[in-house]
């Protein structure tokens, strides 16, 4: 197998639970830059950071859209952490069906954080913008990563459960609309020539 | 029964309107709750531009829909939740909720306002209002699920805490987002300062009674339908850089909230019943022992809907369930019983879950204090009364909230609780105006527009209508020249007053009558759209640089609504709101002789300047001499049906002036 060594910028958001004043101005921002037509609505029910807010137990924890699952899953823990007790559905990133959030309240398709990169990509995500108590940080680094070559089946997999819940017509589309665009709409990184033509 | 103009349905509904609504949803849910009956009513856009929303539409319906021989605790009474207008757009600190309805309290015109999430959630849901009337036979919460809106037992909620019910509910509906209103012990017993509680905010001032009244125990909303804003783009662009700005400023948000010198406070509020003001006591060793309490049982500061100030800290003292508290509550208890900040934070966790208003029940607790020392309530009315002030304070909340005893006096407020008490009480009430219990200031020289603000406001505290004007003059000329260059909240007239105010020398009678008037603009404004109070209304006083402004709001507004105004044509929508207000009041007896300050509000008063400036208030108002809007002026805002009404009443007369009025004026 060929293994390809390159430099990628990583993004990433860091997230300090203590200084959340649970004001979601992140939800609304950033269902708001994500609404068609962009900014059309506001409609935190719509966003890709939900902040899990317990106020009796002093929980805020604002999560971003990670992955989809078809099924919840079984066993979950609860964490203890400082002298507060965390569920683990109140960190976990996945749109799941145990629960209404990163689902897009009219069409119920599932709702990932693309950090603001979708269509021109923002230099700082809203979420963070709006944050002015400092509860979210956006950093990007440098790192290198070696791409594997591809594994035709491995891409099987991973299209089928996209499949499984779009739609093959939408997939398609999705593939016809992005390779115009590529290699910019690589959503949590980007390939650092990229960077260089921003400055 | 008197026609209403213009009925309801006639507004409503009938002509169905074809342009997309912005900001607001363009639907009330009116809930019967006598038949148990719930409708979605389409509300007219013709309104909106004409009171812009929030009190504004609800002072209209309460007009429209309330006979003013109605009793408060009548079914015929309305309660009435607003969203403000720009609740739920990306307008930032654009969260507050109007409650507004009638109290037992003062007979009149009753309004509160709370922060948090429930407005905007209540928009998301589709709904810009919830107009309550009749009266549930058993306790019942609202449900509202977009657009399923259910009236539900709630029972098994009877005697729990505000935010206990909350957290219940959450619970067992399964919906951690919904946002909840409800009311504790307090108001299921139609205590007359029981609150409303939401998340970390609370609304006071003879509201939380009627939702008890009319046997609403909590409204559970959640929503998730878009609210589409006029021109977004603009708007993000707009805001995008205010977030960090309006975070970083010191000249915003609660200016109580962080801060741990309490000097101001200590000094210069009244301690006990509004009696006595403690020079000196506040020193360095109290702070830091005080603060080092603070940063012990807070959990963290917090905020309320897309808001980057904090004002409210959430706290958890030993053996009290969490809550919230924001503002001076923070040492009103203390205060009133002469007793430390920890004993505040404990009596908290006790009041906020009962839904006790933190600024008027210190004052009926330190109320009945002195009446038991004065053997004017004796052991035979409070029995087994402790000896400590803590324990007192302990005592006889549990006595108020269960109207048990005395306490079924005490739970009408300090107005009312001296003349059911009698035996000379009635001089221990010195405190309230209108039958209202007043902040606990006992000043030393009469301020005329604070003397204005205090005789002629419409929602009984002073919070509610001083804001814009700086409360003191800086002494330093240049300094002074600088504050004012950099005033860009101000308009010009303001700016040339306070370059001529000299410290500790009172403003012209035309500087006050204005100044009196822009404060209150202000906050009209801000109770319509939904606008907070500390980035805006409240603000100018401390700095002079509140984020909103009679200069920029208008932008937000278009931007946000759709609805296009200038400083001038906003300015007209707010004393046209005022003067509405000013009319449900009229109609329900209200007169100059109502619009007196608590006489020992200052210890020098000067009644004949106060005659003067209440004259040229009225005047410059274009009211009458008796504070009655006239025709003219009426029929200048707009507000035709209420000359109408009044002419027809024989509150006006065809010349505008009322007999007595006239031999007033001599
Ligand atoms: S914007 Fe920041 S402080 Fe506000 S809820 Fe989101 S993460 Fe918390
Ligand atoms: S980075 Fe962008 S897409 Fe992701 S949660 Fe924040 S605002 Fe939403
Ligand atoms: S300024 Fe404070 S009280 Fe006002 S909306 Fe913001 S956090 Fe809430």
């Amino acid at each position: 197998m060929e293994e390809k060594i390159k430099t990628k910028i990583v993004k990433q958001i860091r997230v300090d639970i203590d200084k959340c004043t649970g004001c979601r101005a992140c939800e609304l921002a950033c269902s708001a830059f994500h609404a068609r037509p962009r900014y059309g609505s506001a409609n935190p029910a719509g966003s890709r950071i939900r902040v899990m807010i317990d106020e009796l137990k002093d929980v805020y924890v604002p999560v971003r859209a990670g992955f989809y699952t078809p099924a919840e899953c079984t066993g979950r823990y609860t964490y203890t952490i400082g002298s507060k007790e965390y569920r683990e559905c109140g960190f976990c990133r996945v749109a799941c069906p145990s629960r209404g959030y990163f689902k897009d309240p009219s069409s119920h398709l599932s709702l990932r954080c693309d950090m603001c990169e979708s269509d021109t990509p923002l230099e700082t995500p809203w979420c963070v913008t709006v944050c002015g108590s400092g509860a979210l940080i956006y950093e990007e680094r440098e790192t290198t990563m070696t791409e594997n070559e591809a594994n035709p089946e491995e891409i099987n997999i991973g299209l089928e459960s996209l499949a499984d819940q779009y739609g093959m017509q939408a997939i398609l589309d999705t593939v016809a609309r992005m390779s115009k665009t590529y290699p910019k709409n690589i959503s949590g990184y980007q390939i650092s020539e990229r960077k260089n033509d921003q400055k | 029964m008197a026609r209403q103009t213009p009925s309801l349905t006639k507004w409503m509904g009938i002509e169905k309107e074809k342009k997309m609504r912005y900001a607001e949803a363009g639907f009330n849910l009116e809930i019967d709750l006598t038949r148990g009956n719930i409708e979605r009513e389409a509300t007219d856009p013709k309104w909106t531009e004409f009171y812009l929303g929030g009190q504004g539409t609800a002072g209209k319906i309460l007009w429209d829909r309330v006979r003013p021989e109605v009793e408060p605790f009548s079914p015929d009474n309305l309660l009435i939740f607003s969203a403000g207008l720009l609740n739920g757009t990306p307008v930032i600190g654009a969260n507050r909720t109007s409650v507004d309805t009638f109290s037992p309290q003062t007979g009149r015109y009753s309004h509160s306002l709370f922060g948090g999430f429930f407005g905007p959630e209540l928009k998301h849901a589709g709904y810009d209002k919830i107009i309550f009337r009749g009266k549930a036979r058993d306790l019942m919460y609202l449900y509202i699920h977009n657009d399923t809106v259910e009236l539900r037992d709630a029972g098994h909620l009877k005697g729990k805490g505000a935010l206990e019910t909350a957290h219940l509910l959450k619970q067992e509906l399964k919906l951690p987002e919904a946002q909840v209103a409800a009311i504790g012990l307090a108001g299921e017993n139609r205590v007359y300062m029981a609150t409303i509680e939401h998340a970390n905010s609370s609304a006071s001032r003879g509201v939380g009674v009627i939702m008890g009244d009319k046997r609403i125990k909590a409204i559970v909303v959640r929503g998730t339908k878009n609210i589409h804003i006029a021109r977004p783009k603009a708007l993000f662009e707009l805001i995008g850089p205010m977030y960090k700005q309006i975070h970083d400023r010191k000249d915003c948000g609660d200016p109580m909230s962080h801060e741990d010198d309490e000097a101001f406070h200590v000094d210069n509020f009244a301690w006990g019943n509004a009696r006595k003001r403690i020079k000196g006591y506040w020193n360095k060793e109290k702070e830091i022992r005080w603060k080092a309490l603070s940063d012990q049982v807070r959990n963290r500061w917090t905020g309320c809907y897309n808001c980057p100030k904090d004002c409210h800290q959430s706290v958890s003292y030993p053996g009290r369930p969490t809550y919230f508290q924001k503002c001076y509550s923070k040492l009103t208890y203390a205060m009133a019983a002469f007793e430390e900040l920890d004993f505040n934070y404990d009596i908290l966790g006790v009041t906020q879950q009962y839904g006790l208003d933190g600024f008027s029940t210190p004052q009926v607790l330190a109320f009945a204090v002195e009446l038991y020392e004065a053997g004017i309530l004796t052991d035979a009315d409070l029995p087994g009364f402790p000896k400590t002030a803590r324990e007192r304070f302990f005592y006889l909340v549990e006595k108020i909230v269960r109207r048990e005893g005395i306490g079924d006096a005490l739970a009408n407020g300090v107005y009312h609780a001296a003349r059911q008490i009698g035996k000379g009480a009635e001089a221990f009430d010195h405190n309230s105006m209108k039958k209202f219990e007043q902040v606990p200031l006992k000043l030393g020289m009469v301020n005329f527009p604070y003397f204005l603000m205090y005789a002629t406001g419409e929602k009984m505290n002073i919070t509610q209508i001083e804001g814009s004007y700086p409360q003191v003059a800086i002494p330093d000329k240049e300094e002074r020249r600088k504050f004012v260059d950099n005033w860009e909240a101000a308009p010009e007239r303001f700016k040339k007053w306070y370059m001529e105010w000299e410290p500790q020398t009172h403003p012209s009678i035309e500087a006050c009558v204005n100044i009196c008037d822009w404060n209150e603009v202000m906050h009209y404004i801000d109770d319509s759209i939904g606008t907070c109070a500390w980035l805006s209304s409240f603000r100018g006083q401390f700095g002079g640089r509140p984020p909103y402004h009679i200069f920029n709001l208008p932008t937000f507004i278009s931007l946000a609504a759709g609805i296009d105004l200038d400083p001038d044509s906003l300015w007209k929508k707010a004393a046209r709101n005022r003067n509405l207000i000013r009319a449900i009041n009229i109609r329900k007896g209200l007169r100059r002789a109502d619009e007196k300050p608590p006489e020992d509000h200052w210890k020098k008063r000067d009644p004949e300047m106060e005659k003067k400036m209440l004259d040229a208030y009225y005047e410059f108002k274009g009211w009458n001499n008796e504070g009655i809007p006239t025709k003219n002026k009426l029929d200048e805002l707009g507000l035709g049906f209420v000359s109408e009404d009044f002419l027809k009443r024989g509150i006006l007369t065809e010349n505008e002036m009322l007999p007595l009025a006239k031999e007033d004026a001599e």
